[in-house]
């Protein structure tokens, strides 16, 4: 049974590293072995690709204007998301059903139809091409979800907690940074991860709210596409350095998330 | 344990009220404003009434990308909440191991959607790809950018790749939830693995699927990116989904007017089924 | 505000939705409702029947507008009266 499972595991494992490792090497080979033949290590181990990217600021801000984006909204999210996870999963209050649901519903609405008036919106208010807007744009998807989530893990807290702590005369925000932040550090550990992940991977928003100053990185590496052909190389690497900073935050959060996908409270 | 009632919770919830609200009903009623009429400029505009939707409604290019994007979501649902359920059982439970399966899981799901694209774009391909060049070695005639099975093929594997350790960390964190001393009871009275499965994890799971399957309904309903970088859409309109029609009709052909009708149409159902599933699983929660 | 292509009808739309809203929360403060449980298949609150009759309001418009050539009142009247239905029985 064991051996079926750990065979199991190995070959899902397999099946998801394969493609990354394809992209891996490829970032390491020169386009013309890339386009010679099929090889599963780089004959000529060249770093000529990153080269590319590091040496141009066109390329590399890129990846400042996403991380600053994703930063920007991470915070953004956990500040407005506490507080309300907290009230929904502490008290009744008229319509908090419905703006539960109502919320929910805007993680659901496609960025698509969202598209246009964004763009004027931002436009308007003078916010087009930073990077707030995006931002701002990406709490759209991100807040309901972290308040999902967050409500999930607080509603694993006893209520008795808060009462003692009252009792004790604690003010609530007192309460709030002292006692329960702490309590749910793990819940905040797996929301913050969720939070990049959707930020970081969304394309289509980025990229109609930005032009040149706040321009992501996923909007910059369509530049590869050019008119004598598909650069590969460059591609790979840029795909590469794309991954790079999720494995950074899955490796800072690991301990957070392990633990708080072991409570069972996602 | 009931909760108590008071309004005054309504403070707390203030800020995302109005920060959803800002980016999301602003918007909303723009695109509705739109949606009834003819827009050629900021100050030149005529009010048509229904007449977008009627031309919409009637439009086979809508009819073709929804019922393709019907296939689609239902067909990544069946393959990825079994196959996450499946690899979530498959998990060590503690341990180092669990940690590595815990983090490799976790890889795909932060790469960024046109980086998935462009990653299956390289390993699909006949010449410099391993898996293209894999199938065609084996004897299958396999071309993304020719055959439109293919493509489709392509496009619901690169999702799988994706998203299923999405329902797999969901699953596993409920099962962790789940007491030893099930497992034990479940022990003494031999139960079978299917039974354990059945009738223990299964009904803890309930929750977290909840979750994942209002996730990946929404989220592979609205797909747009992957399908855009792999090929375009095609071969045809094969992999052409409702949000990249949406998209080529606002920001291609500058359809405003039709574009928001669309908007609107495509927002109701989804906002339909989202409903159907959300009701369904949690008023079954027997109460 | 001129961005945002502001027509009467569409105004009209959504102060009558806003409207709504607010007169429903005065309801609730007054008489808070209690879930029950209608010719609809789940147990519902005075909100969950209003949802519930305003979406599918929408989808008869959308049905209207798309099958037949009629004028937008008839499916409107038709909505009307369906959302009654869903509130008083629903």
């Amino acid at each position: 049974m064991n051996i079926k499972k750990t065979l199991g595991m190995g070959a899902y494992i397999l099946f998801l590293l394969l493609p990354i490792y394809w992209l891996l090497i490829m970032s390491f080979k020169s386009n013309q072995e890339i386009l010679g033949g099929l090889s599963f290590w780089p004959e000529h181990f060249t770093l000529a690709n990153y080269i590319t990217i590091f040496s141009d600021a066109s390329w590399y801000m890129g990846y400042v204007n996403s991380i600053y984006y994703v930063s920007l909204n991470m915070v953004i999210t956990l500040a407005v998301a506490l507080p309300a996870a907290y009230a929904f999963s502490r008290f009744r209050f008229i319509g908090d059903k419905h703006l539960f649901f109502w919320l929910l519903t805007n993680r659901m609405a496609p960025p698509a139809v969202f598209l246009l008036p964004f763009f004027q919106l931002y436009s308007s208010v003078g916010l087009f091409d930073t990077h707030i807007a995006v931002a701002l744009a990406h709490c759209l998807f991100n807040v309901p979800l972290a308040v999902w989530i967050l409500e999930g893990f607080m509603s694993g807290v006893p209520r008795e907690i808060d009462e003692t702590a009252y009792i004790d005369g604690y003010s609530f925000p007192r309460f709030f940074a002292r006692i329960f932040i702490p309590l749910i550090r793990s819940g905040i550990g797996v929301t913050a991860f969720f939070c990049f992940m959707f930020s970081w991977v969304e394309l289509l928003l980025a990229r109609t709210l930005t032009s040149v100053d706040a321009k992501p990185i996923a909007a910059v590496m369509t530049r590869t596409v050019s008119a004598s052909g598909i650069d590969w190389g460059v591609l790979a690497a840029a795909g590469v350095l794309t991954i790079l900073p999720g494995v950074l935050v899955i490796w800072f959060v690991r301990n957070h998330v392990a633990k708080g996908f072991a409570l069972g409270r996602v | 344990m009931i909760k108590p009632y008071t309004n005054k919770a309504w403070y707390l919830v203030l800020p995302v009220f109005a920060l959803v609200a800002f980016s999301a009903i602003i918007p909303l009623m723009t695109v509705v404003n739109y949606s009834i009429q003819d827009i050629f400029d900021a100050n030149t505009r005529y009010f048509v009434g229904t007449e977008w939707y009627r031309e919409i409604l009637n439009d086979t290019r809508l009819h073709d990308s929804l019922v393709r994007q019907f296939i689609f979501s239902g067909s990544v649902l069946l393959i990825e909440i079994p196959l996450g359920i499946l690899v979530a059982l498959m998990m060590p439970a503690r341990g180092p191991g669990s940690v590595v399966c815990l983090l490799v899981l976790a890889l795909p799901l932060l790469v960024p959607l046109n980086v998935v694209g462009t990653i299956w774009q390289i390993f699909g391909r006949a010449d410099i790809g391993l898996f293209g060049w894999a199938l065609n070695s084996l004897g299958i005639n396999y071309n993304y950018a020719a055959n439109p099975m293919d493509a489709w093929f392509t496009v619901l594997l690169m999702d799988v790749w994706h998203w299923t350790s999405l329902v797999a960390l969901l699953c596993y964190s409920g099962l962790r939830a789940i007491p030893d001393a099930y497992y034990q009871a479940a022990r003494i009275d031999r139960a079978s693995n299917w039974a354990v499965f059945r009738f223990i994890q299964l009904p803890k799971l309930k929750n977290v699927l909840l979750i994942g399957v209002l996730l990946r309904f929404m989220d592979s309903f609205m797909i747009y990116t992957e399908p855009f970088v792999l090929t375009g859409g095609g071969p045809g309109n094969s992999t052409t989904f409702l949000s990249q029609t949406l998209t080529k009709m606002a920001v291609g052909q500058f359809d405003i007017g039709p574009a928001g009708a669309f908007s609107i149409i495509y927002f109701l159902i989804i906002l339909l089924v989202s409903w159907l599933f959300y009701t369904a699983m949690t008023h079954n929660d027997g109460k | 505000m001129n961005w945002m292509a502001w027509t009467t009808p569409s105004a009209l739309f959504f102060t009558g939705i806003g409207c709504i809203l607010f007169a429903m929360t005065c309801w609730e403060l007054k008489s808070p409702c209690v879930a029950r449980k209608g010719f609809l298949p789940i147990t519902t609150t005075r909100g969950d029947r209003l949802f519930i009759g305003l979406l599918s309001s929408a989808f008869i418009h959308l049905g209207f507008i798309g099958m037949t050539e009629l004028s937008i009142w008839l499916p409107f009247s038709v909505a009307v009266v369906w959302l009654f239905i869903v509130m008083k029985w629903g």
